[in-house]
């Protein structure tokens, strides 16, 4: 025994009623952690391995499973909770730096449940979505602060300035960057297929762009990261769009790593790299030392697409957030994606994800106040990301400063995960987070780009809906219209940097 | 809900305020008797080469001591006085009115294509966002406004408490209105004015903030959180400082939707297209009517769902525009055509040159 630390505490107890149990063995056959087998005329249980994935539950036809989080109770205590108490076993027993999946645990008030929204009364009449249109199409990328005008011979009014180009969004939501290799192509091609549907615009993330989505790339942001996987100027000309990702708030200030095992022949081909062996990206782009550098990718990105796509920069929400933004605002992007520190992931140091950054209700916030003032807000749209968790958090994030948001895991949701964050292990029994081919089939793209394209629609409904009770019918309306919003129990530091009065004022 | 009125005879032909005092009094249903204003262009041709600046005083002491020391840093004061007035047995005047006739010093905005406006607009708001007890309330040339707030407040009442009818102009703008806020506030009742521009809402929009954000970062501070504050600020920006023509600013303001656009011939396309690119956080939403003036125009605009009224009348040189057409007929009986514009479609009426 190399340690005397034994085994800890079970973190899910599953049960099966036995009464209920017709012993049909889906559970065994869905369970890809093998927290079930057969033993005789017995379905036995080990809950070590269960990941809370539901899985089982979801597919039990007699509702005969239960599971129960931490089912063993530690000595109660404020400051050595259980979960730092598990982290130390886990690095006494390992000397690792611990990795997590999906985002932010840490227990930390969430700004966007402060927020409450407005609604019109009598001074001002809400609008009817039904009966009045209310705009939700969004254009994002640069847009001229004013504009050059010519009169024509006929006397009629020309311009003269040449508009950048822009992504014609028809709602404000967006799918976030997830790569194929942490996800599958099923689950990309779903997604693609529900961007195509909604009018909007999914992320390729830094895995390249797999051939089985070319039929959508004119729905794809294609993603350049440090690690510059699948980039070369085929993948660049087919995006609608280009990120540059130079962040991500799950893990600002490092790379990444997709390891070897997870790199199959098809994952090797899309990123251009040897089968089997580790993509990491690194910490920094390693042609960025500095802003002047990020402004030389950015021209040599557009001049190798000759000027026609808008290119996106994404930075994970840090102290300098607003310093950050008004930088790359400098640098011929088009648009800033700010990722907030709850944004989820494949895989991050637990260290990170739960205590580097900040909200993205206060990035957002502050990087549009330092824009306004510095007058460069119409140089870049912003995307705002990590945590959107459902409409009303969009509407918000759009009322605090951003053009639109990306979503990651709610539409990963849509197709089915449970948020059990354990994505690094490969194992995704809803065919998502993994690359074996027998659970990647389990993922209809069908249903299941039906499934995000409903998700989308349902959150356009319900953005109408807010925007027209608030008597605004278009979305730049919306934008920075922090009067709109009104802080519940929070403080005045925080309302002040978010610009938001308390509620009552 | 307010009223507002507007009447401009395009060969500068003057009236006296006494036929809009009669044109506003007849929609006092309109408003709650606690705020009402007017605006004329034309009226101080002594002074014409002076800019006229209206001053609330909380005292003729030291609050007019910041005013007249900020307007010797600035230019010169051609002449002053206390704006005559004439006690009404319900009007309380918490303030003193007072004008200026006052020439900036240009040299002090250099660069600037309109320096005396530049220096204007600076001074305006330094005096009001400064609590020292005086509010510029009108600062162009040869116009003026007289406006009052309180309890007995209505139309009547402040047109006689300023002996309206001695003013001779060829553009008066007039408000009465419902009060929902600071109804004691003398300088809350429209019209408001900035130099050249004066403008009356009927309204209340919802994109005070956005709007308000978008202008103060060009140098404007809202200091008197009315929507004809930052609306005349906009109107500013983007005719004067953006050189775009008066209907190309109201369509920026008031601009057509996305699927009308879409159906336009390509160049008209482009055209509105960039406008909302550039404007879309100057783009005003929610119910309004405005009625705005400068000393060679006249306009009436509405948001593009015409969720307030505006009737449009015509009577020989006269252009009338109004919340409702018996004002206008109160004003002029004779009157010779009414029209009701669509949502969206602005009312342009232009001086003769």
């Amino acid at each position: 025994m190399s340690n005397n630390l034994g085994s800890m505490p079970l973190r899910y107890r599953v049960t099966i009623d036995r009464e209920q149990c017709m012993e049909c063995e889906r559970c065994i056959e869905n369970c890809s952690y093998g927290v079930f087998r057969r033993d005789g005329d017995r379905i036995l249980i080990n809950s070590r391995k269960c990941t809370a994935c539901h899985r089982c539950l979801a597919y039990c036809p007699r509702d005969a499973i239960m599971l129960e989080e931490q089912p063993c109770d530690y000595r109660s205590h404020p400051v050595w909770t259980r979960a730092t108490r598990e982290a130390i076993y886990n690095q006494a027993r390992t000397g690792k730096i611990i990795l997590a999946g999906m985002g932010s645990v840490a227990n930390l008030p969430i700004i966007f449940d402060h927020l409450m929204l407005d609604a019109c009364q009598v001074t001002t009449p809400p609008t009817d979505p039904l009966r009045e249109p209310v705009e939700l199409r969004t254009y994002l990328g640069k847009k001229p602060s004013r504009l050059d005008l010519r009169r024509n011979p006929d006397g009629d009014i020309e311009l003269a300035t040449e508009l950048a180009p822009n992504l014609m969004v028809e709602t404000p939501v967006m799918l976030g960057h997830m790569s194929y290799g942490a996800i599958s192509l099923n689950a990309q091609i779903s997604m693609a297929r529900a961007a195509k549907e909604t009018g909007t615009f999914m992320g390729t993330g830094e895995g390249g762009l797999h051939a089985g989505l070319y039929p959508y790339q004119d729905r794809m942001i294609v993603q350049v990261a440090s690690g510059r996987f699948g980039v070369n100027i085929d993948y660049l000309e087919r995006g609608a769009a280009i990120e540059i990702k130079l962040g991500q708030g799950a893990k600002p200030g490092i790379g990444g790593h997709l390891t070897g095992e997870k790199v199959s022949k098809d994952v090797s081909r899309t990123r251009m790299i040897p089968q089997g062996s580790d993509a990491i990206s690194p910490a920094p782009h390693h042609d960025i030392y500095g802003i002047e550098d990020l402004s030389q990718l950015v021209r040599s990105i557009k001049e190798a697409t000759e000027w026609k796509k808008p290119v996106f920069a994404k930075i994970a929400a840090v102290n300098n957030t607003a310093e950050n933004v008004a930088a790359v605002a400098r640098s011929s992007v088009d648009a800033v994606v700010i990722d907030g520190f709850r944004g989820g992931t494949g895989a991050a140091p637990r260290v990170f994800r739960d205590h580097v950054g900040i909200p993205i209700e206060v990035a957002v916030a502050s990087a549009d106040r330092e824009l306004r003032k510095q007058g460069l807000r119409n140089e870049v749209s912003l995307i705002a990301c990590g945590s959107i968790r459902e409409s009303a958090d969009v509407v918000k994030a759009i009322a605090l400063g951003a053009d639109a948001v990306y979503i990651g895991t709610a539409a990963l949701a849509a197709m089915g995960c449970r948020v059990c964050g354990n994505c690094y292990q490969g194992l995704c029994p809803w065919g998502i987070a993994t690359q074996r081919p027998d659970l990647v089939e389990r993922l209809d793209p069908d249903v299941a780009s039906k499934q995000v394209a409903n998700l989308i629609h349902a959150w356009t409904l319900e953005i109408t809906e807010l925007m027209g009770a608030a008597g605004i019918n278009s979305i730049e309306s919306l934008r920075g219209n922090r009067d709109r919003l009104r802080g519940y129990m929070l403080d005045e530091g925080l309302l002040d940097v978010l610009d938001v009065k308390p509620v009552g004022a | 809900m307010c009223g507002i009125f507007g009447v401009m005879d395009k060969r500068r032909q003057m009236m006296d305020g006494s036929g809009i005092r009669q044109a506003l009094s007849i929609m006092n249903e309109r408003g709650s008797g606690e705020g009402a204003g007017y605006a004329a262009y034309g009226i101080y041709p002594d002074y014409r080469d002076c800019y006229a600046l209206h001053v609330f005083l909380d005292n003729a002491c030291e609050s007019k001591a910041v005013v007249d020391a900020t307007l010797e840093q600035w230019g010169a004061i051609e002449h002053d006085e206390a704006i005559p007035t004439y006690d009404q047995p319900n009007l309380r005047a918490p303030c003193t009115p007072w004008r200026y006739f006052f020439r900036p010093d240009p040299s002090l905005a250099p660069g600037s294509a309109t320096p005396e406006k530049d220096v204007i607009t600076n001074l305006v708001m330094q005096i009001n966002r400064a609590s020292n007890g005086a509010e510029v309330f009108s600062s162009g040339k040869n116009v003026g406004v007289f406006k009052a707030g309180g309890a007995g407040s209505w139309p009547e009442a402040v047109a006689d408490y300023y002996r309206i009818e001695d003013y001779e102009g060829y553009i008066w703008l007039a408000h009465n209105r419902y009060a929902t806020n600071n109804p004691g506030r003398w300088e809350r009742p429209d019209p408001f004015n900035l130099h050249d521009w004066s403008v009356v809402e009927n309204g209340k929009i919802t994109t005070y903030g956005t709007n308000r954000r978008y202008v103060e970062s060009f140098g404007y501070t809202c200091s008197n959180f009315t929507d004809s504050e930052v609306i005349t600020y906009l109107i500013d920006l983007l005719v004067r400082r953006h050189g775009l023509d008066i209907n190309l600013a109201i369509r920026a303001l008031a601009p057509p939707y996305w699927e009308d656009i879409d159906q336009m011939p390509k160049t008209e396309q482009d055209l509105n297209r960039a406008l909302r690119f550039a404007y879309g956080s100057a783009t005003m939403n929610g119910p309004f009517t405005i009625v705005a003036a400068n000393p060679d125009m006249m306009v009436g605009f509405t948001d593009r769902g015409k969720l307030r009224p505006m009737v449009v009348g015509e009577c020989g040189d006269c252009l009338y525009i109004s919340s409702e057409e018996a004002a206008i007929r109160a004003m002029e009986p004779n009157v010779e055509s009414i029209m009701m514009p669509a949502a969206g479609e602005p009312v342009i009426g232009r001086v003769a040159p």
